[in-house]
């Protein structure tokens, strides 16, 4: 038997113009809503209401539009720090760990520093809470370039463990009334000051976002981590030290977890919790990677989630719909986006009809 | 002395029973990596074997009423946990082996549909029923009963240590000792490590990549669904609880680990990780904080990491080609 030329035959492609990109995205969300339709409409609801419903509750009204803007603040920030990670081909799936450090340092600093002044007691809060990111970060990073230890179980690992460290101390050292398992609210002082309703984070992830971008876009550094993540014998060829650029790198992007949970814990929560991570290290890293690892785009995409989570949210009250949802749309959003990637990165050449080409 | 003896078989029996979850879980993964497929989703699929293992158990006693047969409602359980571990599998399979998606990304992806879907359902079914979905009694001990008569569970010592467990247990060790006969014994065994240490080298030596990494991932996911309705259907006592198996199939991904991608290692694994979850309960130590107790599996994964890592002895390393997509005119 001879080999037949396959059906499908594949190959990479790099030169499709941006707008038939944007075009192709574009096209995967519609289909990723009407997916979503099928799930409304066996939960027993009007599809395109559900729609209205969340659009409605999530930008129809200020209250909705704060509650979005304060969700989508840990979504972009985590996502940020995740970029030059991933930039570097290492995976910190560890976010939420690193956020949780973070917040715990900051209540470290709220609950000890009983009678400083705001400002620097904030400044205190927020310098504790990116060197504890940091370091907890710097532990698998550590490892890795020391002995090759595979980054992304072991930054999964410490997740946990962080989780656990900040549940014994609110259970624990830190309880506030015997046997309440919670820590007291931060006194005001210990709190961020709100702008336009919301807490001053949105204008510190803004300001990381253009930083993050002249980072990744401009600097030795950030032309190390690109070198780095194309190949690993390149740099090491170059010259570059590769253990100190992944050290390097991972510690940065604990900083900025670390600084995103010190936002969480004293702006949006006023305390802490063991899960104030509440997710948003594993769906930022989603958010990082449809994004591209381009800052400004990963602002588009934070924002259409907390839109859904927002909108949703209310769905069960108003429709009786599981508030479960949520997550089923936001997969189903996800995994469609990151289907679509494909036919943007490959081309595909169907046997006989050569030239021609499906996109 | 007796008392010693009781306790301690107590304390085994209780760390299979919450072990049992785990073997499935985890030995689905195991099929799953050794092809080279990192399928962080497993969370996402044990949540949906869960729910949809409940549903099945659930539709069939209420259609059947009275004469519902608890080997019945067990076989349908196990086949709508499976078919939606394959569903939830198949999604991740087709945009990572196919799609060549990041499967990192792909996997957590579909974690959060996952939880979603499973959730979902469980809610569904709470909202449809008006309060708790309730299944018989008889149904009930079909899943948490032993299978082996009385007069051998009542042998002491040998009874409950042997004897005593639901059948999902025997099962799973059953399935683990197939699964470890195939990964080494058989010649498709060695083509899938193959394909999940060296893919380039596989397909040059005529293995089909794609096709073995589809029907493990598939199988794999399909076998960590199982682990969530064994999860719900004894632990959980057949109720669908908010939060009940929120972390299981994390515990899971933690195990694949700690038994360096040998299913074998997982028989007495999931033991240890059962009796690491519920020991702060039964064996309280005195100064270690139970929020500090309950990490001790991550812990003892993330130091097994470190170790293999540094002792780079070449059996324990974990599939070379772990995490990475196969494209063949990619060199």
């Amino acid at each position: 038997m001879h080999e037949k030329t396959p059906l499908i035959r594949l190959s990479k492609r790099e030169d499709m113009p941006k707008r038939r990109i944007w075009l192709i995205r574009l096209g995967a969300f519609v289909v990723a809503l009407l997916l979503g339709m099928i799930v409304f409409w066996i939960a027993g609801a009007n599809p395109l209401e559900a729609y209205e419903s969340i659009v409605v509750a999530a930008l129809g009204k200020k209250t909705g539009i704060r509650q979005v803007v304060r969700n989508a603040v840990p979504l972009l920030g985590t996502a940020l720090a995740l970029a030059p990670c991933f930039k570097m081909r290492y995976w910190n799936i560890g976010a939420e760990g690193q956020i949780t450090m973070g917040a715990v340092a900051a209540a470290f600093f709220a609950i000890n520093c009983k009678t400083m002044p705001s400002l620097p007691l904030l400044l205190l809060m927020g310098l504790g809470s990116i060197v504890f990111g940091a370091l907890w970060s710097l532990i698998p990073a550590f490892f890795k370039s020391r002995w090759g230890t595979n980054e992304t179980l072991f930054t999964l690992m410490m997740n946990y463990i962080a989780i656990g460290i900040a549940a014994w101390l609110i259970g624990g050292p830190w309880e506030g009334k015997k046997g309440s398992q919670i820590i007291p609210v931060f006194r005001d002082e210990a709190v961020l000051p709100k702008v336009f309703g919301v807490h001053i984070g949105w204008i510190i992830v803004l300001v990381i976002t253009v930083l993050m971008f002249i980072y990744m876009r401009y600097t030795k550094h950030g032309y190390e981590i690109a070198v780095l993540g194309e190949s690993e014998n390149t740099a090491r060829y170059a010259g570059m030290s590769v253990g100190k650029i992944i050290m390097r790198t991972a510690a940065l992007s604990g900083g900025i977890c670390g600084l995103v949970g010190f936002m969480i814990a004293s702006g949006a929560h006023g305390t802490l919790y063991a899960n104030v991570a509440g997710g948003a290290g594993f769906t930022a890293i989603t958010v990082c990677w449809l994004a591209q690892l381009n800052p400004f785009a990963m602002i588009v995409i934070s924002l259409l989630l907390a839109v859904l989570t927002r909108g949703s949210s209310t769905l069960q009250t108003s429709m009786g719909i599981p508030a479960s949802i949520t997550d089923i749309i936001t997969g189903i959003i996800l995994l469609c986006m990151l289907g679509c990637e494909f036919f943007i990165n490959y081309k595909m050449h169907f046997r006989k009809s050569s030239g021609k080409e499906a996109a | 002395m007796m008392g010693t003896i009781d306790f301690i078989v107590a304390l085994i029996s209780a760390a299979v029973l919450n072990g049992a979850p785990l073997m499935f879980g985890t030995s689905g993964e195991i099929l799953t990596q050794k092809s080279g497929n990192m399928n962080l989703g497993v969370e996402g699929l044990m949540f949906m074997g869960g729910a949809f293992g409940l549903l099945g158990a659930f539709a069939y006693g209420n259609a059947a009423g009275d004469s519902a047969s608890g080997v019945v409602a067990v076989l349908i359980s196990l086949l709508c946990s499976f078919a939606a571990g394959v569903a939830g599998a198949l999604i991740f399979s087709f945009l990572t082996i196919t799609l060549r998606a990041n499967q990192n990304v792909t996997g957590l992806a579909l974690t959060i549909f996952g939880t979603g879907a499973g959730q979902f359902v469980g809610e569904l079914m709470r909202i449809r029923v008006g309060g708790n979905v309730a299944i018989s009694n008889e149904l009930k001990l079909a899943f948490s009963g032993s299978p082996f008569p009385a007069a051998l569970q009542n042998i002491p010592v040998v009874g409950p240590l042997l004897f005593s467990y639901n059948v999902f247990v025997y099962l799973g060790v059953i399935m683990i000792i197939v699964m470890h006969r195939f990964l080494n014994k058989t010649r498709k065994g060695l083509y899938l490590r193959a394909v999940g240490e060296s893919p380039a080298t596989a397909d040059a030596a005529g293995i089909n990549v794609t096709r073995y990494r589809y029907i493990a991932t598939v199988l794999g996911g399909g076998i960590s669904a199982i682990g969530g309705m064994v999860y719900t259907m004894t632990i959980a006592g057949t109720v669908w609880n908010h939060t009940g198996l929120s972390g299981e199939g994390w515990v899971a991904v933690a195990l694949v680990i700690f038994c360096l991608w040998k299913p074998i290692n997982s028989l007495w694994g999931s033991v240890l990780f059962g009796a690491l979850l519920i020991l702060y309960i039964r064996l309280p130590i005195p100064f270690l904080p139970t929020q500090i107790y309950k990490v001790v599996p991550y812990i003892f994964t993330a130091l097994v990491l470190i170790m293999v890592s540094i002792r780079q002895r070449r059996e324990d390393q974990p599939p070379a080609a772990l995490g990475t997509a196969y494209f063949r005119e990619d060199r």
